[in-house]
């Protein structure tokens, strides 16, 4: 995107307010172990027309974070605290009725996983149909035409011909499209996407990038893209979301994320990439360690434990608040950014090292 | 690197599956050309990458050097000694040499064994080891690998997927093999872990000079852990080049669409370099396309591209293409390499 384009979408983005505000998000599970708090407290919003990415770990709570918008974690062992508010509005404690006009009408979801989110026993035709008709009164002739043209605005060929077709006549990287078809099927305001690419060949991935990219330009169509893929989110987001253990440890644009990082575990994702565009390191820096469990999570800072750079403070937990100049970049770790910028320095990248004791 | 004497010799490798219909009799209908004449040299303590979308062959390809499918066609030959056509039990003193590390840590592990078994049960199938000897054995391999002593007792659903990998690998290394084959280790991983994985595996590399065969589809794993990288499409080797060479200067549009599709983590080199996004999907293997496979997908196909095969030819030193338009040559390399012909 050119500069240009991005500064007029945040300036779009400044005068409507927030499509999508999630106020102090807590989602926590009983099991036979206790307690588990998968999300714990996690606030962001999301402006009309913007990409938001929510990056972390397996397990870190981010598609927990992510069903829970449109109550998809409702269970009887589930507790969910905070709000969450769509265009002002808290649906966060609407029933499951009430939120049938939400879900799919103003969010939308794609899921992770192409091979299994699609019926394999009816057409992929019948089953955008079906997503159509559960919502408006359109007749199936109707219907039918509003499927094919969806499978064609995602670039599905032949679509009239391919609407009649199962699942599984469908590779993996179509599917992910007629899955985003049926997304964009009521013409939601949001799209959730949940690792919409992982399960995909590169080239595919970049296909299926291109397609959300054109639908946030041409539509405007804002999108919460939940990925673990650092390049993925380069290539396409306009503000990041990094999540450690239920919690955002930092959050901003995605030159302040990418180019001035503020938290070790930001550093330590950035730093353990294998980069195609930079000379081969000799070892691949790596992250010490794995991520604490979610029924006990350490009381201090939930990253200590792996963090080389780590000290006394760090047994009280960091709030999330801005550290720096910029307002909107927050993160959670005590260190000053004068520290900081010392301390991710290693050799000529961003990186998490434990500093060398004299 | 020193690297020595060819520990891997493939030619020709041919896997084709065959498609049956009717009811009593069963006929041949279609086959799937999974593996379709693939050649391949490793090299004692060297890894060779292996890369190609999903349903290009790759993990066949490694069944089939391993014997763990039958070959259709083609040889493989292990320290000088052909593998296809011996008995299962002529093999089984070689599978000691060759060992698998497979993708799935969740799936490649059996649940009701404990890992002091899992690791184990090698030792004891090839009577390495017994008793004291063995439990004391696999102990060293946890150890080695990054796990607990005590991890002895427990079973697979107590890990987590990187330990689970780290189990996996345990089990590979206690024959003491000469070859790892690698299926995709890293890519049920997060990145963190992943970078943990990876640097076990070449510190084991180093330790007990393995070579690897490392099968993956994450381009920059591939580019930090091998010297050669084989590019696969469609059941053949497109592009065969030392590491550093095919990512500088890839030569067949096959892998440079594959290396322009990978993401830059970086937002500004990312908005600045034009993308060379290929479309539609791979062709089926059952039916693939004439002569050079990817001229369906290929931006710079011509005429010839779908009726002339074209040969696998040396353009540097090591660095071999299979294109009628390669790319990132220039006219006297070019040149070089039809007088090679």
């Amino acid at each position: 995107m050119s500069p240009a384009a991005k500064q007029a979408k945040a300036k779009a983005a400044a005068k409507g307010g927030p499509i999508l505000d999630v106020d102090r998000l807590a989602v926590s599970f009983t099991t036979e172990d206790g307690e588990l708090r998968a999300v714990d407290g996690v606030s962001f919003d999301l402006a009309p027309g913007e990409i938001l990415a929510i990056v972390g770990e397996s397990g870190c709570g981010k598609s927990v974070t992510a069903q829970s918008l449109i109550g998809l974690t409702r269970a009887s062992n589930a507790r969910i605290e905070g709000a969450v508010r769509y265009r002002g509005k808290d649906i966060s404690g609407l029933s499951d009725d009430e939120l049938q006009d939400i879900r799919g009408e103003e969010i939308a979801m794609v899921f992770q996983d192409p091979m299994t989110s699609l019926n394999p026993v009816y057409r992929v035709g019948d089953q955008i149909v079906e997503m159509i008709q559960a919502h408006r009164d359109v007749p199936d002739e109707e219907a039918k035409g509003r499927a094919v043209e969806l499978l064609r605005s995602v670039g599905i060929p032949n679509p009239d011909r391919r609407v009649n077709d199962y699942p599984h006549e469908f590779s993996g990287g179509m599917r992910q499209r007629a899955l985003i078809a049926m997304g964009l099927a009521l013409e939601p305001e949001v799209l959730i996407a949940d690792e919409p690419t992982t399960a995909l060949d590169v080239t595919i991935q970049a296909q299926i990038l291109q397609l959300i990219e054109r639908l946030n330009r041409d539509r405007g169509l804002a999108v919460v893209l939940i990925t673990h893929d650092l390049g993925v989110v380069a290539e396409v987001a306009d503000r990041v979301v990094v999540m450690y253990a239920g919690q955002i440890v930092e959050q901003g644009t995605l030159d302040e994320i990418f180019y001035d990082p503020q938290h070790p575990y930001t550093w330590g994702l950035l730093g353990s990439l294998t980069r195609l565009d930079q000379p081969r390191p000799e070892r691949l820096p790596q992250i010490a360690g794995q991520p604490p469990s979610l029924l006990s999570p350490p009381s201090g800072c939930r990253f200590a434990p792996r963090c080389p750079h780590a000290f006394e403070k760090c047994a009280e937990q960091p709030p999330l608040e801005a550290r720096v100049r910029a307002k909107q970049h927050l993160d959670r770790c005590w260190l000053t950014p004068k520290q900081k910028k010392e301390l991710r320095t290693v050799g000529d990248r961003i990186g998490l090292e434990a500093p060398v004791s004299a | 690197m020193a690297k020595g004497e060819p520990l891997l010799e493939v030619t020709d490798l041919v896997k084709h599956f065959p498609i049956k219909e009717g009811i009593v009799i069963d006929r041949e209908v279609a086959r799937v050309r999974a593996v379709d004449g693939v050649s391949l040299t490793l090299r004692e303590g060297e890894t060779l990458g292996l890369v190609g979308e999903s349903g290009c062959g790759k993990s066949t390809l490694c069944r089939a050097i391993l014997q763990l499918t039958q070959p259709t066609e083609g040889s493989v030959r292990f320290e000088g000694q052909e593998l296809v056509g011996l008995s299962r039990g002529d093999l089984q003193p070689l599978r000691r040499q060759m060992q698998m590390i497979f993708q799935d840590p969740f799936a490649s592990l059996n649940p009701r064994k404990r890992v002091g078994q899992i690791v184990g049960d090698p030792l004891a199938l090839h009577g390495l080891a017994k008793g004291a000897e063995l439990k004391r054995r696999v102990q060293e391999l946890l150890d080695r690998v990054g796990l607990q002593a005590e991890h002895y007792n427990r079973y697979p659903h107590e890990f987590s997927g990187g330990q689970r990998q780290r189990i996996g690998i345990a089990r590979a290394l206690a024959l003491q093999p000469k070859l790892i084959i690698a299926d995709e280790p890293v890519s049920a991983l997060d990145v963190s872990i992943q970078a943990q994985i990876i640097n076990l595996l070449d510190d084991l590399q180093d330790e007990f000079g393995l070579s690897y065969i490392f099968v993956a589809h994450d381009l920059g794993v591939v580019r930090h852990v091998s010297d050669r990288v084989a590019v696969m499409y469609l059941g053949k080797i497109v592009e065969d080049a030392p590491a550093a060479k095919l990512y500088e200067r890839p030569i067949h549009p096959y892998t440079n669409a594959l290396l322009s599709a990978v993401p830059i983590p970086d937002p500004k080199m990312n908005a600045a370099r034009e993308p060379l996004v290929l479309e539609g999907d791979v062709p089926s293997p059952i039916d693939p396309p004439s002569a050079c496979r990817f001229h369906t997908r290929c931006p710079w196909a011509t005429e010839i591209c779908s009726t002339e095969e074209p040969a696998m030819l040396e353009y540097e030193a090591g660095h071999t293409a299979a294109c009628h338009h390669p790319r990132n040559v220039d006219d006297r390399k070019l040149a070089a390499a039809g007088s090679r012909k």
